[in-house]
């Protein structure tokens, strides 16, 4: 039987005490795991850890999304999905652009560093 | 009862259920906002965080264990707070303060262990004015610091009402708008705990 119950969609954002502790633990996990790599030196190189502790705060933000925010779980026009994945576009544009154009900026006009005058003489 | 039965919302009750959802997708609209906010601090952070001016680097003036006890606690106070939500929506009253009040205090003690911790750095000359650096850290961690601070007056608001009035349909919608705030400052402190901390000390 098809159930089409207009209000059903009320307990959008209630979980249950499971999805609660799995949430917790798993975010425990992840954090201390994270805090030891980084401060016991459990890493070969720089780049190496700086990508594994990023990933795992990635990881960290859909478990909390999903266990606690409970994004994803509502009824089916999933505005709340939608705005979410629109506010990561637009935070990505404003983060790595910035990075990018400063990067840029700092290399173009730190004129003081012999790396620009050491990279035009390798170009003649 | 007909297969393709379609419950009309004309009663009053579901007019309201469909008034929270609405006033819940319009808080969920500003905290995505508030996130390019957060998004902006960090991308200042990313750029001048070498910029130290002669002044102390990242790895020079953060305490690890200290900076992890303050994750810890935030952490666990997001999860009291599901937990006052969880029971309130099951009318627990009492569990659902206990809950909440836990979450306070935690929160609490998170938001004394920060400004500690600012209060230490100025103490000891490495106040904001010092280097691009420190300028950005400030401006990054203090407004979340705000954030807390706005959500803990809020708590006590929220933690008053249902005190007095009991649980009630708008003491649970501003419960669960409440929530969603507090999961959200946790969101963003994994970010500066990795972004700022961990990252600043490698």
């Amino acid at each position: 039987m098809k159930k089409h119950v207009v209000s059903s969609d009320y307990d959008v954002a209630s979980g249950t005490i499971i999805t609660y502790i799995t949430g917790f633990i798993l975010s425990l996990i992840l954090t201390l795991l994270a805090y030891f790599l980084v401060t016991q030196k459990l890493y070969t190189s720089v780049n190496q850890i700086i990508v594994i502790i990023a990933g795992l705060a990635v990881i960290q933000l859909f478990v909390q999304l999903i266990f606690f925010l409970h994004l994803g779980r509502e009824s089916k026009p999933r505005w709340n999905v939608t705005v979410f994945v629109f506010a990561v576009l637009v935070v990505l544009i404003i983060i790595f652009g910035s990075i990018w154009i400063m990067n840029n900026l700092d290399y173009n006009m730190n004129h003081s560093d012999s790396k620009i005058i050491k990279d035009e003489l390798n170009h003649e | 009862m007909n297969d393709n039965a379609i419950v009309i919302p004309s009663d009053k009750v579901s007019i309201e259920k469909e008034n929270t959802n609405k006033t819940l997708f319009g808080f969920w609209l500003y905290l995505m906002t508030d996130c390019v906010l957060f998004a902006a601090l960090f991308a200042c952070y990313a750029v001048l965080h070498g910029n130290t001016f002669g002044g102390p680097k990242g790895s020079d003036i953060f305490s690890m264990p200290y900076i992890l006890a303050e994750t810890l606690l935030l952490l666990t106070s997001s999860f009291t707070c599901g937990m006052a939500m969880l029971y309130a929506r099951k009318k627990q009253k009492n569990i659902a303060l206990y809950a909440l009040v836990a979450t306070f205090l935690l929160g609490l003690s998170f938001l004394l262990m920060e400004l500690y911790e600012f209060r230490q750095l100025v103490i000891e000359g490495h106040s904001w004015r010092q280097s691009a650096f420190l300028s950005s850290y400030f401006t990054l961690v203090g407004t979340h610091g705000l954030h807390i601070t706005v959500g803990l007056f809020w708590m006590i608001v929220v933690s008053y009402q249902i005190y007095k009035k009991g649980i009630q349909e708008f003491s649970v919608k501003r419960l669960a708008l409440l929530s969603l705030f507090w999961h959200f400052l946790d969101i963003i402190w994994i970010f500066i705990f990795t972004v700022v901390y961990l990252m600043g000390v490698i």
